[in-house]
């Protein structure tokens, strides 16, 4: 009765939310967003989300928790270290782009005002290289996965705080396009990413149970033991929209960046914890 | 209309059309010539396939192994479906009757060929 219960009131969250016709503002999604979850998982402490479903599996839990004691993605910290403090052949580095420091996840996704954009952490990295005449990384592994996981490490403990401005209808739309992407279906699997891991998160595919979409946002970039590296989140998006058998995105493109813009808006208030180990 | 009025992508799109209509393409409802007599032993194989039918990803199926929880449990098939047809129906596309079902189309987005389909279908409904 009660699973019944919950999947109806999925149906409705999903109905709201993802239909265009109700028009609801960015902060009514994120409440309903926020509070499906928190009733779907009532015994999850609020802080925990971010571990993913690490979550809610206690057999999951405890080999990371045994991963964690000597992390995979250590060298990549140090790696990234490295490139942070290496001058570009200009002689400049990426603490002239970046004066804050490299502690600055938290900056990140954000509205671009001038440039009409969401702009992401890896397109300002690469924005800066290219102004100072060095060529771009590609964006789902590799160096930019290091430089991005010792940001990550330096920012660990900022809260996910993503605004969007009210009084400039671009930022609402390409909100509203990530929305959109995130509850569409594709792939001749015809899937939509709420399909997983809003209505059937915590469920079972095989043995894999489906972490739940709060927290997906908060330990990017991620040693996953799949890939045997590091990858960034829009390398995972790729991975997930391949699965489906749709067409992948390119990686920073503006699909994926309106829906990472939808995504850690949903996902505000969680603490920012990369970068991290998942299975 | 007249074809001198078309612009020319539409008229790419129209042949296009026509030729999967005439090379036999998708059908997004159970064609009602399909022969509903496949092999269930060959069924079960693709039931249990990861890149096939991979039934049991969601369902947990008679002796199949570390099952997942999403779909109902796969079991007197013949006590719930009034007939294989209506089965078939449901395996072709089950959106066409639960629009937000999450279950993949396998006939109508041809995940399985036609044989594998009707293979597929004689095995679960000897469930």
């Amino acid at each position: 009765m009660k699973k019944i219960h919950l999947s109806l009131i999925a149906a409705a969250l999903i109905g709201a939310i993802a239909t265009p016709a109700i028009a609801t503002t960015p902060e009514e999604d994120k409440a309903t967003f926020q509070s499906y979850f928190k009733q779907r998982f009532p015994n999850v402490p609020e802080d925990d989300f971010k571990n993913g479903a690490y979550a809610i599996d206690a057999i999951g839990r405890e080999n990371w928790e045994a991963i964690e004691e000597f992390p995979p993605y250590e060298n990549a910290i140090s790696s990234g270290e490295t490139l942070w403090n290496t001058p570009f052949a200009n002689g400049k580095s990426y603490q002239d782009c970046f004066p804050d420091g490299p502690a600055i996840a938290n900056k990140y996704p954000h509205w671009d005002r001038q440039a009409g954009q969401v702009m992401t952490l890896p397109l300002a990295i690469n924005q800066c290289r290219e102004a100072n005449s060095e060529k771009p990384l590609s964006y789902k592994k590799g160096p930019i996965a290091d430089l991005l996981a010792y940001m990550a490490f330096e920012s660990r403990g900022q809260i996910t705080n993503v605004e969007i401005p009210s009084d400039d209808p671009r930022a609402i739309a390409a909100y509203e396009k990530g929305r959109e992407f995130y509850f569409a279906r594709r792939g001749q699997l015809n899937f939509s990413c709420a399909h997983c891991h809003f209505g059937n998160s915590g469920t079972t595919l095989r043995t894999e149970i489906l972490s739940p979409a709060l927290g997906h946002t908060t330990h990017w970039p991620v040693y996953r033991s799949k890939w045997g590296e590091m990858g960034t989140l829009h390398r995972r998006f790729s991975g997930c929209n391949e699965q489906v058998r749709a067409k992948a995105f390119e990686a920073q493109g503006e699909e994926y960046r309106n829906l990472e813009f939808f995504l850690t808006y949903v996902n505000n208030g969680l603490e920012l914890n990369g970068p991290a180990a998942r299975k | 209309m007249s074809l001198m009025s078309l612009s020319r992508p539409r008229l790419l799109a129209l042949s296009l059309g026509l030729s999967t209509l005439t090379s036999g393409g998708a059908f997004a409802q159970l064609p009602a010539d399909l022969e509903l007599s496949g092999d269930a032993a060959a069924g079960k194989l693709v039931a249990n396939d990861r890149a096939k039918g991979n039934c049991v990803a969601c369902h947990a199926m008679p002796g199949a192994k570390e099952p997942g929880a999403i779909g109902p449990v796969l079991i007197a098939m013949q006590t719930r479906y009034p007939s294989k047809t209506a089965l078939a129906t449901q395996i072709w596309d089950a959106t066409a009757k639960t629009p937000e079902v999450v279950m993949p189309p396998f006939g109508k987005h041809e995940i399985l060929t036609r044989k594998e389909f009707v293979d597929v279908v004689e095995y679960i409904w000897s469930l």
